[in-house]
């Protein structure tokens, strides 16, 4: 099995992403300049969070256009799994694995908490480790996160359980007033077409050690593994 | 010939411009009064073309591959004279 996180100029995520893969879960993890293209025989691709080419013309724009992008692009057409978290969820969306995007916060300033997640689906290959309904704990740090998509595409994310989670509060109830960033009924993750991309506001590798005060995020990455195990 | 076109990219009616509400505030604090404000860049892209029509619809192509994102936003573009 192997993983690779994809590092850009600006990413500042990398590294912590890696540790988490590598070192806490003991996956074989490369951690690819984006130069190189991807290693042969990746199982799963992890665009990591940061502020890549400065967040210059929108987050994630310029990075979704390199070249690398186009052999992400491929290992998503051959049904490997995607995970991008925070700027990697926003090359996601500019790369279209996902339909929607994140746009300036409703309040437009730089958001960085912990928040409370409901885990909507538990049926993909990101989510397979919780029950559906469970509340988490994830921290946000993001100033272009409020997820915008047409309403008839909104439509079919719901009738597709393509909403991985929503912000909630510690109950789980899901309200304008826990809606951080206010996003379309309140939706910070979300699955692409296949499911097998995950694009992720808030940031698992910063909850995956007791530690840290939340090993929510763990689960995620366990989860993915767990795919791979599975489905080779 | 050099072509030089602007290219106006704003958000689409109704899309919400938290950028622009947050001006107008400040705008109102400094004493004025405003009925409308919206935010919009513009790039001057200057290219070698055969032509003006070729250069706006090279100019449309950029923006439909990166400049704009079609969930949002819409573009706008004039041939400078």
């Amino acid at each position: 099995m192997k993983f690779a996180v994809v590092q850009f100029g600006g990413s500042n995520c990398d590294r912590d992403t890696w540790h988490v893969l590598q070192e806490v879960l003991g996956v074989d993890t490369d951690l690819v300049w984006y130069k190189e293209g991807l290693p042969r025989g990746c199982d799963a691709v992890v665009l990591p969070g940061g502020f890549s080419y400065g967040d210059y013309l929108r987050a994630g724009a310029i990075a979704a256009r390199t070249p690398v992008m186009q052999d992400i692009r491929r290992h998503v057409q051959d049904g490997k799994l995607v995970l991008g978290i925070c700027n990697g969820a926003q090359m996601s969306a500019e790369a279209g694995f996902i339909e929607g995007t994140f746009a300036i916060n409703a309040y437009p300033k730089f958001l960085c908490r912990p928040v409370h997640l409901r885990v909507e689906t538990a049926s993909s290959p990101f989510t397979s480790r919780f029950r559906e309904g469970e509340v988490i704990r994830l921290p946000i740090a993001h100033k272009e996160g409020r997820f915008i998509t047409p309403p008839e595409t909104m439509e079919a994310l719901n009738r597709e359980h393509r909403v991985a989670f929503r912000f909630c509060d510690e109950k789980g109830a899901v309200s304008e007033e826990t809606n951080h960033n206010g996003s379309l009924e309140s939706v910070t993750g979300v699955l692409g077409q296949y499911r097998n991309v995950l694009a992720l506001m808030p940031h698992p590798e910063r909850a995956s050690e007791d530690v840290l005060g939340s090993a929510d995020g763990r689960r995620i990455f366990e989860s993915m593994i767990r795919h791979v195990e599975i489905e080779g | 010939m050099k072509v030089t076109v602007r290219i106006t990219i704003s958000l689409k009616k109704g899309m919400l411009d938290p950028e622009a509400r947050a001006i107008r505030h400040a705008l109102e604090n400094l004493g004025f009064a405003t009925e409308a404000l919206s935010t919009a860049r513009v790039f001057l892209v200057t290219m070698e073309a055969a032509g003006k029509k070729e250069a706006k619809e090279r100019a449309a192509e950029m923006c439909e591959r990166l400049l704009a994102n079609p969930v949002i936003h819409r573009y706008q573009i004039e041939v400078q004279e």
